[in-house]
């Protein structure tokens, strides 16, 4: 069995370890996969490795500074900071997730149908994408989350929303070079429809970049969902979301520095580590400086 | 032959650009009959490959058009049919190979996920069905290992392997009419001959008619019935294989023969036809080949001339046989 599937997928074996190899010898994403690696293992990790549990009012510890009991520090309820930045990655992943899942599925399929249908349908699509892509994705994802009402899962769909032109209209370009290649039209020849040769033909030939660049928007995606927690617009405390807590914390930074500092740390190192994994893996696979 | 498959009449597409209107068929008639293999000769750019993608409307719109004309296959106007029914018709009716094997199937896929995908859209089968079907398929066209092919990529396949898999697929679906676009030509010789000889066996054994397209007068001749020759656009001449290479009657079939190297005539220099095939936004007046004609007479330049018929099976349009002479 094992065999077998080593002699079918050979070539595809070979091709992994090379990509893995010239991974491995490319530093910034050794560290940018060491990073997203840690915060993937603490967030899956949280409920079992977290000292305290992240909700745990004690207030007779609140406010303390770190130290051996806590080792981030306390907030203003005595809630142990290290256990709620844990938990926070949680969210803070779970949110990225989400939303790379919802606008780069739909991204990629208006992107495919404009590319493909092409004329007035391209035009229209497109035109709405750039609408969308001329505001600034933070001002816009805070008018959507407020009109939709402040929780964490409008919030997902805000940014999700925001993301979807910069997929559709990669995708969008994509599409318009695979839909002139042969296999679409001997496809079209043998009887497919407009939607199959989408679904079946455009769609898979533009999952490599479409990967690539959801490992690029991560990083931004997590620091505007962020954000929106950050002025009240996304999760609610007392849920231990990064954005969240530094925006309750902000008052304490001048007496009680590690409330604030903690997540603030925790968010910048989470998007460092998506983007320098997003631009190594970009390079990677870039098939002109693949080496 | 048992009645007529196929039957163009007058069919006209343009494709409107920027540098102008360029009228890529003008005036096309041809008809294929039940089980007959048709070949379709010409230059490069005369119009072959807009003819057969008009037979299925894959003409793209803009910036190409129908302008006129009927296409009847069995009988039915394809010009004027729904899409439902244009789709119908293609794939399970007619079929088309197309010119470059390398780049006819989708490189993300497994060979054998895209044949049951064709045989499963075609035919009410399951998941094991239709891999039956394809294994059977492939072992018809002489595919050494099916099995083993239907598990790989279409870039782990030579030029040769994946134009099999192509007529597998398409003879797959039992069309009435297979479309061949230069399905040869991408091939070494060869293979060429090894791909031909099956095309010929499968297609002869079921009954399919085939429009054979190709610049290839070898090919044309190892093959085919009757032969259509086309020139900017038109056909100039349609006989049965035989008679068109025995007695040519339009110059330019006369022109093009004489154009093939021969091995037992030690001549240095090719005969060639003097000058070049004409832009198609302006094409020649009159008959579109008199400027390069070594026959050419006052009417040539002046009268678009008549199709006639020399025998009953061979018919050729130029002003050489339209009885003023």
């Amino acid at each position: 069995m094992f065999e077998n599937f080593r002699k079918e997928h050979a070539w595809q074996i070979r091709e992994f370890l090379f990509t893995l190899r010239l991974l491995s010898r490319n530093p910034s994403a050794v560290g940018g996969f060491a990073i997203i690696a840690a915060m993937v293992l603490i967030a899956f990790t949280a409920p079992y490795i977290a000292p305290y549990d992240p909700i745990r009012i004690s207030l007779s510890e609140r406010l303390s500074a770190p130290s051996a009991v806590h080792l981030f520090g306390t907030d203003e309820m005595g809630r142990d900071i290290l256990s709620r930045v844990m938990h926070g990655a949680r969210i803070s992943l779970w949110i990225g997730v989400l939303v790379i899942v919802i606008a780069g599925g739909l991204g990629a399929l208006i992107g495919a149908v404009a590319g493909y249908l092409g004329r007035q349908a391209d035009n229209i699509i497109m035109r709405i994408m750039d609408v969308i892509l001329s505001f600034p994705p933070l001002v816009l994802a805070m008018a959507l989350a407020a009109a939709l009402g402040p929780n964490l899962n409008n919030a997902i769909v805000a940014v999700a929303f925001v993301m979807i032109p910069k997929f559709a209209r990669m995708v969008r370009g994509e599409a318009l070079a695979v839909k002139e290649k042969q296999f679409i039209a001997a496809a079209r020849a043998s009887g497919a429809g407009n939607m199959w040769i989408i679904l079946h033909h455009i769609l898979p030939n533009c999952f490599s970049s479409v990967i690539i660049l959801a490992t690029l928007i991560l990083g931004e995606t997590i620091l505007i969902a962020a954000s929106l927690s950050f002025i009240g617009l996304g999760a609610q405390p007392p849920s231990p979301e990064w954005g969240a807590m530094i925006s309750v914390g902000r008052k304490f930074l001048m007496d009680q520095w590690w409330y604030p500092t903690f997540p603030g740390l925790f968010i910048l190192v989470t998007v460092i580590g998506f983007n320098i994994l997003g631009d190594a893996l970009r390079d990677i696979f870039d098939p002109r400086i693949r080496r | 032959m048992a009645g007529t498959l196929l039957d163009i009449r007058d069919l006209s597409v343009r494709f409107f650009t920027y540098q102008g209107v360029v009228k890529a068929l003008e005036k096309v008639g041809l008809a294929v009959s039940k089980g007959e293999i048709l070949g379709l000769v010409g230059e490069t750019g005369c119009g072959k490959s807009v003819l057969a993608r008009s037979i299925l409307r894959l003409i793209a719109d803009p910036p190409g058009r129908i302008t006129g004309g009927e296409i009847f296959f069995k009988g039915e106007d394809i010009l004027k049919t729904s899409h439902r029914r244009i789709r119908q018709i293609r794939g399970n009716e007619i079929s088309m190979i197309f010119q470059e094997p390398m780049s006819s199937l989708n490189p993300v896929f497994r060979v054998g996920h895209q044949m049951q995908e064709v045989v499963m859209l075609h035919q009410r089968v399951d998941g094991a069905g239709a891999r039956k079907v394809c294994i059977d398929m492939l072992q018809q066209v002489k595919m050494p290992d099916p099995e083993e092919v239907l598990s790989k990529y279409p870039h782990e396949l030579s030029g040769g392997m994946r134009q099999r898999v192509m007529i597998a697929m398409e003879l797959s679906c039992r069309p009435d009419l297979l479309i061949a676009d230069e399905p040869t030509t991408a091939l070494d010789v060869t293979v060429q001959a090894q791909v031909l000889t099956i095309l010929d066996d499968l297609t002869r054994k079921r009954g399919v008619s085939v429009l054979f397209i190709s610049h290839d007068l070898g090919v044309i001749a190892q093959i085919c019935d009757r032969v259509a020759v086309m020139y900017a656009g038109r056909i100039v001449e349609i006989a049965p294989v035989g008679e068109l290479f025995s007695e040519p009657r339009h110059p330019y079939t006369r022109g093009l023969l004489r154009a093939i190297p021969r091995v037992n005539e030690g001549r240095e220099t090719l005969s060639v036809i003097a000058g070049t095939v004409p832009g198609l936004i302006d094409p020649p007046g009159g008959c579109r080949f008199h400027p390069r004609c070594e026959e050419v007479m006052a009417p040539c330049g002046r009268d678009v001339p008549e199709t006639v018929k020399v025998t009953p099976d061979h018919e050729v349009a130029c002003h050489l046989y339209d009885g003023d002479n």
